[in-house]
């Protein structure tokens, strides 16, 4: 399988305080893959995401997007916060926030116009949301919001998704809904990334995972190693997952 | 004086006019930053600003040895904006969290400056007099140039916040995603938050160390009650910021010896109270009556599901009951019964009742909905 490499981290080390939140990470995440990154509460699931997107300093190591810097190569990552990092009660509208994604592209102080708004809309269509576009953000349930929040990176037209827990505490409509939206995103040859909470789904929803408990456990194709072994190794107890054709 | 001679005088009259105006520019360029930063959650910030401008008022007062205002302010805003980014170090470089830092800071500052004004105080110096009134603020000292400086930095403020107004709103609603998209949120905080140490020191004369943060929170957060928008949020923050000052100097003006400041204050937490209770989509008065009468028309509405099921059993949907039948169903009530009767649903007739076809029509109309849904 000669496939590009998209995302390659070396020997990434995080603290907080003394102790490390991530230690010596080694990950190469092959272009076209649906990834999902797996591992118990604290086992900085989130912080290698944010470390990787630079929101967070690493104490050492380094982050290469097909083979440049990360700084180099903002254009080709989107992000997909989770949802309860902000204020929902922040007065806009879900146009508003979707239109943020084009915030980047134009840079300081240009602003927005008549092409930004058309992606924005296509991005709300494409998610399902094009009747809640002005919707104020706080009236949203919170499968409404994630979608928004899922907009917000489609239309950066990224090649690289990044998604924090992005189902988390949405209904299984939506659920389905995200998903396919991910799966088209594979389908493009665009690489996804996504923090990951249901072991369940795993090989429903993904094809290729990273076991992570502060140390990289495994990562590769769900078929080769989603097994109780890594399952165990990450997750510290027995764990025993019947993995469903 | 009362308040009719004072707007009557107020165009004429070159004290009450400069007073009025520079009160009504700093009511603006508060309601304007302090938009960001009740959004930011960092409505105390104002506080800990203002009062760790003190100690710069006292030490510019000693290396000059002048009471002029410009050079205090400059001394304000060195020590305002030391302490600003001094609290922000601390929460970010240590385990306190950002309320301790801030109450650190504004007490040590502020303790710090009280010290320094006892020891000017005991000075010989005839011009120290008078520096105590930078405590709660003196309007009356207000002169020409003193607006020109307020209008010139509002003008400014007004100028940047509409050339960064996207960089503002992304930093304020996500900042990590904005970081995510190249900006670097670092400028774009400091920016903000610089201008809002600048506001402060502005306003220190005018209302004073102590009520100087309610003077950048009250119009803000009055406003965010009636508007969905942060660009009407900021506007709105803006007119009832200068209305506060020109309201507060007039009531202060026509009552003798009111001091301006903390009636400013005031003219500033009515708007708040009054927004508080009658805003139509966030305020106290209309969600508790939505609330009521989403109440009342569920009861209705069950009621009349009740009689929809007991009626649909008899050939004559107009068949009648009694009323004890509807004792059986927990939120049936007399009340309920009658505006049933008002509405057409219902007739009665002693101790019987029976739907009419409006009232079976629209109970089969709500079952349905009920189904869909």
């Amino acid at each position: 399988m000669a496939q590009n490499i998209a995302v390659k981290v070396d020997d990434l080390t995080v603290a907080y305080n003394y102790k490390p939140v991530l230690w010596d990470i080694d990950l190469e995440i092959p272009e076209g893959v649906l990834m999902a990154i797996v591992g118990p509460n604290g086992a900085g699931k989130s912080t290698l995401i944010k470390s990787i997107l630079g929101i967070l300093p690493p104490i050492a190591g380094s982050v290469t997007i097909y083979g440049k810097p990360y700084k180099k190569q903002r254009s080709l990552v989107a992000y997909v916060p989770q949802k309860g990092s902000v204020d929902w009660d922040f007065p806009t509208t879900a146009l508003d926030v979707v239109m943020m994604g084009t915030y980047g592209s134009l840079g300081w102080i240009k602003r927005p116009r008549q092409k930004e708004k058309k992606a924005a809309l296509e991005a709300l269509e494409k998610v399902g949301m094009l009747a809640f576009k002005s919707r104020q953000i706080s009236q949203l349930s919170g499968g409404q919001q994630q979608r928004i929040f899922l907009a917000r990176a489609l239309v950066q037209n990224a090649s690289i998704y990044f998604m924090d827990e992005p189902f988390q505490g949405v209904d299984a409509t939506t659920e389905i809904a995200i998903i396919n939206i991910l799966k088209e995103l594979r389908k493009a040859g665009k690489t996804v990334i996504v923090v990951h909470h249901d072991l369940q789904t795993v090989p429903e929803y993904f094809d290729w995972v990273t076991f992570l408990n502060v140390k990289k456990i495994a990562t590769g194709p769900v078929k080769d190693i989603f097994n109780d072994d890594n399952l165990t190794k990450t997750y510290g107890i027995n764990y025993k997952v019947s993995i469903q054709e | 004086m009362s308040l009719n001679e004072y707007f009557s005088l107020v165009f004429s009259d070159y004290t009450l006019r400069t007073i009025t105006l520079g009160t009504a520019i700093l009511g603006a360029v508060c309601g304007m930053l302090g938009s960001f930063a009740v959004l930011r959650k960092q409505s105390l910030l104002g506080d800990a600003i203002s009062h760790a401008a003190l100690p710069g008022i006292a030490i510019a007062f000693l290396i000059t040895g002048a009471k002029d205002s410009n050079t205090l302010l400059l001394g304000a805003l060195v020590s305002g904006l030391i302490g600003t980014f001094w609290i922000k170090g601390i929460t970010s470089k240590t385990h306190l969290k950002s309320d301790t830092a801030l109450g650190l800071i504004l007490s040590l500052f502020f303790g710090f400056g009280m010290l320094l004004l006892t020891y000017i105080q005991k000075q010989p110096n005839a011009n120290q007099a008078g520096l105590d009134k930078y405590l709660f603020g003196q309007a009356a000292t207000l002169v020409e140039s003193d607006v020109w400086l307020m209008a010139v930095v509002t003008g400014l403020c007004l100028f940047v916040i509409l050339l960064f107004w996207k960089e503002f709103k992304i930093l304020l609603f996500d900042p990590d995603y904005t970081k995510t998209l190249g900006f670097n949120t670092r400028i774009i905080d400091i920016l903000i938050t610089s201008f809002i140490v600048l506001a402060i020191v502005l306003g220190l004369q005018t209302v004073g160390v102590v009520l100087m943060s309610a003077m950048l929170l009250a119009p803000a957060a009055a406003a965010r009650q009636w508007t969905n928008s942060l660009s009407t949020m900021v506007i709105l923050a803006c007119i009832f910021g200068a209305l506060s000052g020109v309201f507060g100097t007039a009531i202060s003006a026509s009552q003798n010896n009111l001091s301006t400041g903390p009636v400013i204050v005031l003219v500033a937490s009515v708007f708040v109270l009054f927004s508080f209770i009658f805003s139509p989509s966030r305020g106290v008065l209309f969600r508790q009556l939505r609330f009521i009468k989403n109440r009342r028309d569920l009861e209705q509405h069950k009621t009349l599901a009740f009689m929809y099921h007991i009626a649909k059993t008899h050939d004559n949907i107009s068949h009648p009951h009694t009323i004890k039948i509807l004792n059986n169903f927990q939120g049936f009530t007399r009340g309920t019964l009658q505006k049933l009767v008002k509405k057409n649903y219902v007739e009665l007739d002693g101790n019987m009742w029976s739907l009419t076809d409006d009232g079976f029509k629209k109970a089969s109309n709500l079952y349905n909905q009920q189904n869909n849904e």
